[in-house]
């Protein structure tokens, strides 16, 4: 018996996209974000909200990852923003060479901050490398507050957290405190937003901290 | 569930090293897996054999070893293995820790078979 060594990365290749794709965002100055979190956790109204409060302030693209249909798309064209939609047909979750062919659909690429919204999964996507600048893991309050702790690596790897459907803490199950212990308990590191789609609570210091991420 | 999607990158990454193999050429690959890559060991075992299923590698072990998650601590600099959700220092309970092994996902080696030949 012999033995070949071979001793490589698994995901190398979409490691080696995933770097490509950095350098491209970097060279049109565009800062890029990868949203993540479970399904319905209001990744889609965040970018709704975004849209419409930082209009006069900034530009942004979205990169829309679902498994199927093109409605978030839509929800976004609505708002005059540049939008290219990725139906995976099932796959869980998005990849780097996804991002960089659908990167390449847009006739612009003048953004100052592109939204990659990944497929609704706290457990696949935090595997893969799309080339973005920071994770941003968005949970809501309707899914209780033990979720970062039921996913630990998906807290680990974001650098920003956003805390949705604030308005709906008194009829749910959730305390906002113990969500956010819960996830600097996992990742000390992590900005933490406290947002409301419906109250708009929240929004302007997230488009405030966007702003000043911004690579111009 | 992207166990077969790593299967997949798994079964390239062989391929590039034995292109063309016969049947009991391949013995076995040997993979390291992370505790923090979020991968279900007896699923990624599962995928690898429904992938190689009646292909010439049939019959290919994946040996995968798990890496425990080892950190560093900032605080009091030792180093400790520690198991999710609890991302603290064993030691002195601080939880300004440094990660240093087991989010990596790799091929360490494959194994073959001298007495059969590459190509038939």
């Amino acid at each position: 018996m012999s033995v070949i060594t071979v001793e490589r990365k698994v995901l190398e290749k979409n490691d080696l996209v995933a770097e490509e794709n950095r350098k491209a965002f970097k060279e049109n100055k565009t800062f890029t974000l990868n949203l993540v979190s479970s399904p319905g956790s209001g990744k889609t109204s965040l970018l709704e909200r975004t849209a419409h409060l930082s209009k006069e302030r900034f530009n942004i693209g979205v990169i829309e990852g679902d498994v199927q249909t093109n409605l978030d798309a839509k929800r976004v064209d609505e708002y005059g923003v540049p939008v290219v939609q990725i139906i995976t047909n099932g796959s869980c979750h998005l990849d780097a060479p996804l991002v960089r062919n659908a990167y390449n659909k847009f006739e612009d690429k003048e953004f100052d901050v592109l939204f990659i919204e990944n497929v609704g999964n706290l457990v696949c996507p935090a595997a893969y490398d799309l080339g973005e600048d920071q994770k941003v893991v968005i949970v809501s309050t309707t899914e209780g507050d033990d979720k970062p702790l039921k996913y630990p690596a998906m807290f680990r790897n974001a650098s920003v957290l956003v805390i949705n459907k604030t308005d709906l803490v008194p009829y749910v199950n959730c305390s906002l405190d113990a969500l956010r212990n819960n996830a600097l308990s996992i990742n000390p590191e992590l900005k933490v937003f406290e947002t409301s789609c419906t109250t708009d609570r929240g929004i302007d210091e997230w488009c405030n901290w966007l702003e000043s991420q911004i690579l111009k | 569930m992207h166990e077969l999607s790593i299967a997949q990158e798994i079964l390239g990454i062989v391929n590039q090293y034995v292109p063309e193999p016969t049947e009991n050429y391949v013995k076995c690959v040997k993979v390291k897996v992370g505790k923090m890559s979020n991968i279900l060991i007896d699923s990624l075992a599962f995928c690898f054999e429904a992938i190689i299923y009646n292909t010439p590698l049939m019959g290919a072990k994946l040996e995968i070893i798990e890496i425990p998650i080892s950190i560093n601590c900032n605080l009091c600099n030792t180093t400790s293995e520690i198991e999710p959700p609890v991302f603290a220092c064993p030691e002195c309970g601080s939880n300004q820790i440094k990660i240093i092994a087991g989010t990596d996902l790799r091929v360490d080696e494959i194994e073959i078979n001298d007495d059969i030949k590459e190509k038939a």
